[in-house]
């Protein structure tokens, strides 16, 4: 492989931009994951469903981002439903609940992707809009805009999101359920109430997060599957509950990504994020900034 | 005794039904079929028993799977060498994943065995010699006499296999060993200060699991006379297992086989009458009313009337 | 929908066979039952969808001539998604439960190299639909592959040969990890190894890959002269995205080659402009000539317009008509349906089809083969109507239907208005 510095900077450039898309698209489970503990396997499924919303409402005219943050209202109320229903049977009843819990979200991540095959076919899917197509050209280096819109709404969700989380009373009810659920519970606050809350908004990122997706590149039903070590990855490097680690943590990820496609090939690439993971797990569980 | 007899007999009847003039898709389904009843069964060693969700099946089905062909195109080994390889590197491979990751909790556990799927596809993906992404046309030996295709062979092969799983499964279940595993199901906590080897235990169950899982993948290169790393290391895979378990039932080693025998045969007819995914939809949906509605699976529904070792 | 009741017969038949009915000897009399999967959707879809129409074309109008040898044709077709592990499922299924007499391969490469070893452990002859180099492994003789190519050097030597007439001596490949591309990129890689040329860029991808922009970085970097891209449908527009978003270098004389989907009126339409300046391989382009091929196409057209598939139907449609053409010569010829005489006739035989006539050579391909290079020039966008005539495809090889000389290099050539 040849070896050039233009190369490894045009990489890293790509990889922080893609890093920060990642980030984007796991704060959902970093919300449902990491502070909640919901074990939600079906993350990624429901982003996937997120992009062919996107792909839809993108074909009656709309830009793909404004599709996306449409849909993000009726994507909140779907993870209050979703939430609410995983807490009357599961949550509640004790033991054999965490396998159940699993398996749950594990067959719920699959029939979302049959239904999108039953209702869409295999075929990848894209959208099109001014900025997918072309790129910036900055002296040698060319940036796809595709890239750069993702990286732009990207940063702005993360930032917004950890702001909620930090600054408003809501948001650090959340964060306080995920630490502390009695004494939430002595200072009269409904934490199942806020549970749902909380689920609902990250699903209803995931919305947004779908919309990103498809801007990037195409998407297939069968899309969920990689994401799942994508996602999973970034926020168990993050560390439980950390939403800023989730921005460092996609970052790492995304630039680690980029220069092992650059300097290794395209056919390792998609074991990055699995093996990252499995090195976390193995040498510090609690990532880089967990509780 | 009584069980002895009963799969002494299902064997025979296999065998006798190899040789009659059944036509030959029946073998080729019920091959498939019984896979799921090796996997469902290997799956409930660790995950009925023991409470570890493990989403990974396609990971030891796939190294038994690749294992196998690796043997056959190396030295041309026969079935039996290329099975008891498969089943080494399974428990390699169990071992391996439950040395990592074992002593986290239940969701992490699931995760890393997701991740082991997608590492062991990509080295298969960067493996020229077993075929890489492009996959490996193989042409079978053969097929020996009494039978009148390899198929049919096959097919016997698949009973044999799940008769021996099936008695391991029973053996663990019986013993001290499925003693401790139920205990760390119950409270991980308590069964350590009780003195139970947790770890121990649970890395024993991984590993008997790898095993079976990795023998139940040798034969498939030479059921399809095709390996390629996608379809191999699919997640369908885990579904059919994880699935076959919950709802057959968890707590005793007849669940899977029930389970395995419906959902497969189930979904056999579904994908010559209808299609191929819509039997993927129905496993899913299935699953998710059993854990929901029924998390004890059949035999939990009816309980009264099997002998229940609990 | 007829489909239903095949289904129930289809779940009695399976039922029937559980219940243990003793195994029935194919039929001497009722239709004749021809079968095969056909990716219909997936990466190939809007190949396989056309070619699907031409066979049906060739089925209904043999069975108004009375069918074959006084039997109705029934033709059995699945979906195969262009997914390999579904084919030997699919093709086991025709065999033991709808007991197909005849088989056709699925179009395409990838979905036929699983069945090989199949029908050559039961010893069945199979009618090859447009594969490249599928059976060099297996070595079945009772196969007869349909496509315009035999081997590596019958694709690539006029894409070749104008890439050295520009003067160029560095080489780049990228080829996808799967059947098709490897066994092209296999033969091609010789090629240029005997043309010394120096190889300065050489990867694989895997098939699913969908963001090219990484690899044609490092393409651009490594500032190839000639770069030979093999690739199915969905990478192929990809990689032309990726190209026409980041570019790939001032110094490219000849950038396509063995490219497939180019060829896919829909995916022509759609990638429009963009198209301009590959070279790529065709089996037709308007203006050349066979005899019949004018008269199908415009039946063609007529049904492909209800059936809302590629209207033009120039890559495979005639290929697959012709493959019912082959079968049906034999048939009259053999006065059987007996694969092995059926084979037997057609290993020494001249088969007149509207792609021209056909002989095999021992391997079961196009002894004369007949492959097209041609480059894009002048193309606009969201113009279907524009490739109906000749002009939007300069054919630079073989000379017989040359119309023109490759312009280079590859940025002068996507400027070039014709």
């Amino acid at each position: 492989m040849i070896f050039s510095f233009d190369l490894l900077f045009e990489a890293i450039l790509f990889g922080i931009l893609l890093g920060c898309f990642y980030a984007a698209v796991s704060i959902g489970l970093s919300v449902s994951f990491g502070l909640l503990d919901v074990p939600h396997v079906a993350h990624p499924a429901i982003m996937v469903f997120g992009s062919y919303c996107t792909y839809i409402v993108a074909g009656w005219g709309l830009d793909p981002i404004l599709s996306g943050v449409l849909l993000m209202p009726a994507f909140f109320v779907l993870g209050v439903l979703i939430y609410r229903f995983y807490y009357e049977t599961f949550e509640r009843r004790g033991a054999d609940a965490a396998v159940r819990g699993l398996a749950f979200f594990f067959g719920l991540a699959f029939i979302i992707e049959v239904g999108l095959i039953l209702g869409f076919g295999v075929d990848q899917r894209t959208v099109q809009a001014p900025y997918i197509g072309s790129s910036l050209a900055l002296g040698e280096y060319r940036i796809p805009y595709r890239m750069l819109v993702a990286f732009g709404v990207a940063l702005v969700l993360t930032l917004a999101l950890t702001l909620y989380l930090s600054k408003t009373f809501t948001g650090r009810a959340i964060k306080a359920v995920a630490q502390d659920e009695p004494a939430l519970r002595l200072m009269g606050a409904n934490p199942v109430r806020i549970k749902q809350w909380a689920f609902g908004i990250a699903t209803g990122v995931s919305a947004l997060a779908g919309a990103m997706l498809i801007i990037i590149g195409p998407v297939e039903p069968a899309l969920d599957r990689v994401y799942i070590g994508r996602t999973f990855c970034v926020v168990v490097l993050a560390g439980l509950g950390s939403m800023t680690g989730t921005l460092a943590a996609g970052l790492i990820l995304g630039v680690a990504e980029s220069l092992v496609l650059m300097f290794f090939g395209a056919s390792w690439a998609p074991a990055v994020a699995f093996g990252l993971l499995l090195v976390v797990l193995g040498i510090r569980p609690q990532g880089l900034f967990g509780r | 005794m009584k069980f002895w007899i009963s799969m002494a007999v299902l064997g025979a009847a296999a065998f006798g039904l190899a040789l009659s003039p059944v036509n030959e898709y029946f073998f080729y389904a019920a091959y498939v079929v019984l896979t799921y009843v090796v996997l469902a069964t290997a799956w409930n060693i660790l995950g009925g028993y023991a409470g570890y969700v493990n989403f990974g099946t396609p990971a030891f089905f796939g190294i038994g799977a690749y294992t196998a062909v690796l043997l056959f195109r190396w030295m041309q080994a026969p079935l039996a060498l290329q099975i008891a390889a498969a089943a080494l590197m399974g428990a390699l491979l169990g071992f391996g994943v439950g040395m990592l990751t074992l002593r986290l909790r239940g969701i992490f556990f699931a995760i890393a065995t997701v991740a082991v799927i997608f590492i062991m596809e990509t080295l298969m993906i960067n493996w020229r010699y077993v075929g890489g992404a492009q996959g490996l046309q193989l042409l079978r030996p053969d097929v020996t006499a009494p039978f009148a295709t390899y198929t049919r062979m096959l097919f016997v092969l698949m009973v044999a296999m799940a008769i021996a799983g099936i008695a391991i499964a029973r053996y663990i279940q019986d013993s001290w060993i499925g003693r401790g595993l139920r205990a760390v199901r119950d409270s991980e906590e308590a069964a350590e200060a009780s003195g139970v080897p947790t770890l121990r235990l649970k890395l024993l169950a991984c590993t008997v699991m790898g095993a079976l899982m990795g023998a139940a993948g040798a034969p498939m290169p030479m059921y399809l006379s095709f390996i390629e790393p996608a379809s191999t290391f699919n997640l369908s895979y885990t579904i059919g297992a994880l699935g076959s378990a919950i709802i057959g039932g968890m707590s005793h080693w007849l669940g899977p086989i029930v389970g395995a025998l419906l959902l497969g045969s189930l979904q056999q007819i579904i994908t010559v009458t209808i299609s191929g995914e819509v039997n993927v939809l129905i496993v899913g949906v299935l699953l998710v009313l059993f854990v929901v509605l029924a998390p004890q699976g059949l035999l939990g529904l009816v309980k009264r009337w099997l002998p229940f070792s609990r | 929908m007829k489909g239903s009741r095949r289904k129930v017969l289809k779940a009695g038949a399976a039922l029937a066979a559980a219940g243990g009915f003793p195994y029935i000897a194919r039929a001497q009399s009722g239709p004749v039952k021809i079968g095969m999967s056909m990716p219909q959707t997936g990466t190939l879809g809007a190949g396989g969808q056309a070619a699907l129409l031409a066979l049906r074309m060739w089925v209904d109008e043999t069975n108004q001539k009375g069918g074959l040898l006084g039997r109705k044709i029934e033709f059995i077709v699945y979906d195969d998604q262009g997914n390999p592990a579904n084919t030997p499922g699919i093709y086991t299924k025709l065999l033991d439960v709808d007991r197909v007499d005849l088989l056709i391969a699925p179009y395409a490469t990838v979905p036929t190299a699983p069945i090989m070893p199949l029908v050559k452990e039961r010893g069945l002859l199979l009618m090859g639909n447009f594969s490249f180099q599928v059976n060099a492994k297996v070595q079945h003789d009772m196969w007869f592959n349909n496509a315009p190519w035999n081997d590596a050097r019958s694709w690539s030597e006029g894409f070749m040969r104008a890439g050295q007439k520009a003067g160029a001596k560095t080489i780049a490949f990228l080829a996808a990890d799967q059947e098709f591309a490897q066994n092209l990129a296999n033969g091609a890689r010789e090629l240029a190894k005997a043309a010394n040329m120096k190889f300065v860029y050489d990867q694989n991808y895997p098939p699913a890959t969908t963001d090219f922009s990484s690899l044609i970085r490092g393409i651009r970097a490594a500032k190839p002269e000639v770069v030979y891209c093999m690739s199915y449908p969905n990478d192929s527009v990809a990689i032309i995205r990726a190209v026409n978003e980041i570019g790939v270098g001032s110094q490219v004389q000849m950038f396509g080659g063995g490219m497939v989907g180019l060829q896919f009126t829909p995916i022509m339409t759609s990638l429009g402009s963009l198209l301009n300046g590959i070279t790529n391989y065709n089996s037709y382009v308007p203006g050349m000539k066979y005899p019949g091929i004018d008269e199908f196409l415009a039946r063609y057209a007529k049904r492909a317009q209800e059936a809302k598939v590629d209207p033009l139907g120039f890559y495979l449609p005639p290929f697959n008509y012709a493959i019912g053409q082959i079968l049906e010569q034999a048939i009259n010829a053999t006065k059987s349906f007996e694969h092995k005489a059926l084979a037997g006739w057609l290993r020494k035989s001249e088969v007149k089809t509207i792609v021209g006539p056909i002989r095999w050579d021992k391997n079961g391909e196009w002894a004369n083969p007949r492959v097209v290079q041609a480059q894009f020039r002048g193309v606009v966008d969201k113009d279907l109507e524009q490739f109906r005539k000749p002009g939007k495809q300069v054919v630079i090889y073989p000379d017989e239907y040359k119309t023109g000389d490759a312009i280079t290099p590859f940025e002068k050539a996507r400027q070039a208005k014709a």
